[in-house]
């Protein structure tokens, strides 16, 4: 985006994103190009790595950023509470004291459930900091009543969820409907009122590279804190192309506004070379400030124990097995 | 530091690759390094060896053999010994040993990467990720050449002894380029590596060996500039291809200038990265990574001029300087380093004498304040604005981490930005509208254009520059011309050059025109009177004076080099319309056939018959250029990437022609319609004997809509013409047909701004045969090709 100089704001504190009025031109400018956006991925995987105490030191941030999730038709009570009680004590303890952090007090960054699960989590979660994390808004489609969706959005908040996950209305991005998408995220960011929004943008279904683009501007002008990439449950799901162009706008929003704008990948991060990629990727795009779970996070569910066993592995010298950690 | 610790600070830690498997080799060699010549491990002769040093820590890594001019002359005549049998090989078992050797690459590609780093000190990634990568797919790319030769280019033959001379910034990968092609085509070879990188062309020999390839196929001498001399002069080396300083390029022209030796110069270049308001400017960024901060700058196509449009030229700016604000610069062998070692002291100085220089000149320097290495040959990334084209780090080719950066108003501004440069090697615009782009991409005036991208690199598209980057292409079909010949190419009949009968007076013959007539040059679609005034008596095959033409002289040729410079839209006629105009000259030569053929008669003597034959054989020529015009066409290339690289023919500019004696009409055509045809404009010197075809035939051009400064006509002395044109650094090209001891002279004289050149050295063609006298050979001669990479995806 290139004429946008004028617009710049520098805040002093991490104060959170209130949201802009709608900047039609924000938007037109914006400029992608998929090939050199694949090229920079192929080539940063090759550019970084972290090995050794830096890899264990890497790999102990993957887990503070973790959104360890659930969404499952068939998510019971027990089910949540045995996922809280992995999200409160991840890692082994005598595996941390090896690794001289036992006292950092490490857990994941949030839990993320469906609306009915959150006075369960809260109980598991009682007298812990991490955050619940719900998602709404007619999750994944969207596409139930406008009045509904803010509906399911308060009664989240009121049941005790300080990190709404929301679904955008793909089509109004199909349709290049920018000031309707607008619209709709800002009713949503008055409904949550202090939880977080997070805007899901589903971009495995918005059809360009440029369209997720401008999908994440329009986000955070409508007063998003967060911009994740997908549901889980799209074709395609969280990428490292798509999540270049996404961290770049995030970039952008703040060179424009001077806030921070918190970023989230979700769906196929499964192990701990991917999470170290895209810890790479926000290192190198965004800076440090990013590899902290107020302004990165991981949807994933499978993840944890891959990095439990690559932990072992750094310990010991062998690798490790699954059966060895604790399950969530 | 403990992992506590990093939770906290989240650096990046140290993460080098293990090297100790090829410090064994290295070990295993201590007693220094032979040549490789005949299959064989020779020692050098005298004995005498060079160290061999790691530019990231001042080590020594090896000694390497000296090689004397004894040493040359060996593998020289090793090579020539294996040459025949080599080339008597079926394309089927030339394919397998080059398929063995992509193999064998690849199955040392790990190997290959570390020393490559440890001797160049260029990092690991770039060796392990491309470098090498790259090289395999050059001998898998040849290997299908080979396999291919006979059905796709049955009337081709091999050099013969081809003498390879490559730089220290892409060793293997260069030894590759130059090695692959000259083998396939059935060459064989004698390769010098760069004095202070020898080692994996010496890995590379090992290969050979296991690879069971042919004593003396390949030969690999080590040694400085004077090896390589001894190379360039060699009388048994058919041709030279030389990778390197545009200053040694110039040298190797002039010393092998009339020798006959066939000469491809990938040189120096300072190549734009032309950035508009509507690009992906992030991206562009990243592009500039590669473009400029790519093996230290140390890369002849490096995007080290970055042109801006003005209204996001800060933007950029601040966006390149927060890129390079976590640039990481050190060990070349650690696997997370953006940067490595500049190749020697050496190098690093003339660097930075240079950005000292700009910086007098005016230019901001802008460092990032990034950990250096205490240790060893680094530079850092550099920044250079507020400069304009007079500022010297602007101009010249610096061969570093450093880019200068200026903005421009509009395409037509980028253009000129781009184009005011000595060198054409290479080119990168970014741009989301494509109507933008491609015309840009039409106008740069470079062998490569990457829309979109920067350093793009495939086998199968041809590499190579235009302007003084110098000459020839590596890859592609187009490349494979570089190391093959046309089996005919020598057929000959009579002499290039006829001298004048003794004159038998001072009479003039009116026989043949009724009215006296003013001699003069055709100069920009007008009629010119000779500068000097002069006029040269032309005999007929009596011995009398036939007419008179104007005596040329420099400013002629200025004047007419003047006419065709000032009608650049030529080349933007469509083909269909230059054929046209060809057509219309056939036309009106047809009308005047009769008159040409008196005057063929009057002046060569010729039968009635032979004279009507010429000119019929004139008329046909044009046809046949007419019918070339919207042919002769380009290609796409498939590189494996998705990507469309348009591989396009484009003229070479402007051109000189000196044209022999023998068939006086029908040369003038064979050489002016090729040249036209494809878009050039030219200056022809018509035979100097028979110099009266060539003022005849100004009034058919002028009939038949020729556009001023198209074809310009300059009649005198062959060789004092030729010396002008050949000198004159706004011709392109030149093509000369005359003495052996004039073409010498030619390619001598071209060096200046190094012009393509194309001579007969003496021997005189056969005009008549359409084998040797028209067709792709022409064609090819009057074109260079421009690789337009087109990435696409949305």
């Amino acid at each position: 985006m290139n004429n946008m100089g004028a617009e710049i704001h520098h805040l002093a504190s991490n104060q959170r994103n209130p949201g802009t009025p709608y900047h039609p031109e924000w938007v037109e400018e914006i400029r992608i190009n998929r090939s050199a956006i694949e090229r920079r991925i192929a080539t940063l995987a090759s550019r970084r790595t972290v090995k050794k105490q830096w890899q264990a030191a890497w790999l102990l941030k993957a887990i503070a950023l973790i959104d360890l999730t659930t969404l499952s038709g068939d998510d019971t009570p027990g089910r949540v509470q045995r996922l809280c009680a992995k999200a409160r004590q991840p890692v082994r303890s005598d595996l941390l004291a090896q690794l001289g952090m036992e006292k950092a007090n490490l857990t994941t960054g949030a839990v993320c459930v469906y609306h009915e699960m959150i006075p369960y989590a809260a109980k598991a979660l009682d007298g812990t900091n991490i955050p619940i994390a719900a998602v709404s808004t007619g999750f994944p489609a969207g596409l139930s009543p406008l009045k509904t969706r803010l509906a399911e959005i308060r009664a989240s908040v009121d049941a005790g969820a300080r990190e709404i996950d929301i679904v955008i209305s793909r089509r109004f991005v199909l349709t290049a409907n920018w000031k309707a998408l607008y619209d709709e995220v800002a009713a949503y960011r008055e409904a949550c009122g202090e939880a977080h929004l997070k805007t899901i943008l589903a971009t495995g279904q918005l059809g360009s590279m440029t369209k997720i683009a401008k999908a994440s501007m329009v986000c955070m002008m409508a007063g998003a804190d967060f911009i994740k990439t997908s549901t889980g449950m799209e074709a395609v799901n969280a990428t490292q192309p798509v999540s270049l162009i996404m961290m770049r706008m995030i970039r952008e929003y703040m060179r424009l506004t001077g806030f921070k704008i918190g970023f989230k990948p979700a769906g196929g991060i499964s192990n701990a070379k991917t999470a170290l990629q895209y810890m790479v990727l926000a290192k190198e795009e965004l800076g440090n400030d990013w590899l902290e779970p107020d302004l990165l996070r991981f949807g994933a569910s499978s993840l944890l124990g891959d990095i439990e066993r690559q932990l072992e592995h750094f310990i010991t010298g062998h690798y490790s097995a699954a059966n060895r950690h604790p399950m969530g | 530091m403990s992992v506590a610790e990093i939770f906290e600070n989240m650096e990046y830690g140290p993460a080098p690759e293990d090297a100790s498997y090829v410090h064994d080799w290295l070990k295993s060699h201590k007693a220094g390094f032979s040549h490789f010549i005949g299959g064989a491990w020779a020692k050098p002769s005298p004995k005498a060896y060079f160290d061999d040093i790691n530019p990231a820590n001042g080590k020594v890594l090896a000694k390497v053999a000296a090689g004397s001019k004894r040493d040359v002359d060996a593998a020289v005549l090793a090579a020539k010994e294996a040459q025949k049998g080599w080339a008597a090989l079926s394309g089927h078992k030339r394919a397998k040993y080059l398929y063995a050797l992509a193999r064998l690459i690849q199955k040392n590609s790990r190997f290959i990467a570390v020393l490559e780093s440890l001797d160049n000190g260029k990092t690991l990634r770039e060796t392990r990720d491309i470098d090498i990568p790259l090289a395999a797919r050059h001998f898998y790319y040849h290997a299908g050449w080979a396999q291919l030769l006979d059905q796709e280019l049955p009337d081709y033959a091999p050099l013969g002894v081809v003498g390879q001379i490559i730089p220290w910034n892409f060793p293997f990968l260069m030894l590759s380029w130059k090695i692959a092609p000259a083998l396939a085509a059935g060459n064989t070879v004698v390769l010098k590596p760069a004095e202070f990188t020898s080692l994996t062309a010496l890995f590379f020999a090992g290969l050979c060996e296991e690879a069971g390839l042919p004593a003396g196929v390949v030969n690999i001498v080590t040694g400085a500039g004077d090896t390589g001399a001894a190379l360039v002069e060699h009388a048994d080396v058919a041709k030279i291809a030389f990778t390197g300083s545009t200053d040694v390029g110039r040298l190797i022209r002039a010393t092998t200038a009339g020798s006959g030796k066939k000469l491809t110069l990938e040189l120096g270049g300072k190549s734009p990265f032309i950035v508009f308001e509507d690009a992906d400017l992030d991206s562009a960024v990243e592009g500039l990574v590669d473009a400029i901060w790519f093996n230290q700058g140390q890369v002849c196509c490096a995007g080290s001029r970055l042109l801006v449009e003005e209204g996001v030229a800060d933007t950029i700016i601040a966006k390149i300087k927060e890129r390079l604000s976590h640039f990481r610069i050190g060990d070349p062998l650690d696997k997370a380093m953006d940067m490595g070692a500049i190749i020697n002291p050496t190098q690093r100085a003339s660097i930075d004498k240079l950005v000292q220089q700009g910086v007098s000149e005016g230019a901001e320097l802008w460092q990032p304040d990034v950990k250096m290495p205490a240790k060893g040959c680094f530079y850092p990334p550099t920044l250079l604005t507020n400069v304009s084209p007079s500022n010297i780090a602007v101009r010249e080719e610096i061969f570093g981490p450093v880019l200068t950066v200026m903005s421009f108003r509009s395409l037509d501004d980028a253009v000129a930005l781009a184009n005011n440069s000595r060198y054409g090697l290479a080119s990168s615009v970014w741009s989301e509208n494509i109507n933008r782009a491609l015309e840009m991409a039409a106008q740069i005036k470079a062998g490569i254009v990457w829309v979109n991208s920067a350093n793009q690199f495939d086998a199968a598209c041809g590499f190579g520059g235009y302007r003084e980057s110098g000459f020839g292409r590596e890859g592609g079909r187009e490349g494979m011309f570089e190391y093959l010949k046309p089996k005919n190419d020598g057929s000959t009949k009579g002499e290039a050059v006829i001298l004048a009968p003794e004159a038998t007076g001072t009479v003039e013959s009116v026989g043949f025109a009724a009215i006296d007539r003013t001699p003069k040059m055709y100069v920009g679609g007008k009629q010119a009177r000779p500068d000097g005034g002069n006029t040269m008596a032309i005999l007929n095959h009596k011995g009398e004076i036939a007419g008179r033409v104007g005596a040329g002289n420099r400013k002629d040729i200025r004047n007419a080099v003047e006419a065709a410079f000032k009608n650049p839209c030529w080349a933007g006629r469509t083909a269909n319309n230059r054929a046209q105009i060809l057509y219309y000259i056939a036309e009106n030569l047809s009308v005047r056939a009769g008159e040409f053929t008196d005057r063929l008669r009057d002046l060569t003597g010729a039968s009635k018959t032979k004279a009507a034959a010429e000119v019929e054989a004139s008329i046909s020529r044009l046809f046949s250029y007419g019918a070339w015009a919207d042919k002769y066409d380009g290609q796409v290339h498939t590189p494996p990437v998705r990507n469309v690289a348009l591989a396009v023919k484009e003229p070479i500019g402007i051109m000189g022609t000196v044209c022999p004696d023998n068939a006086p009409l029908l040369n003038f055509i064979s050489l002016m319609a090729p040249i036209i045809g494809t878009g050039n404009r030219v200056v022809m010197i018509p035979s100097e004997r028979y110099a009266l075809i060539g003022t005849d035939f100004y009034s058919v051009l002028e009939t038949s809509d020729v556009p001023a400064g198209v074809v310009n006509i300059i009649t005198g002395k062959r060789d004092e013409m030729a010396k002008v044109l050949a000198e004159h650094d706004q011709v392109d090209g030149l093509w000369y047909h005359g003495s052996a001891k004039g073409a010498a002279m030619v390619q001598r004289a071209s060096i200046s701004n190094l012009k393509r050149t194309w001579v007969n050295d003496g021997t005189a063609r056969d005009w008549f045969d359409t084998k040797t006298g028209e067709g792709r050979r022409f064609l090819r001669e009057a074109t260079q090709v421009k690789n337009i990479w087109l990435p696409y995806g949305d």
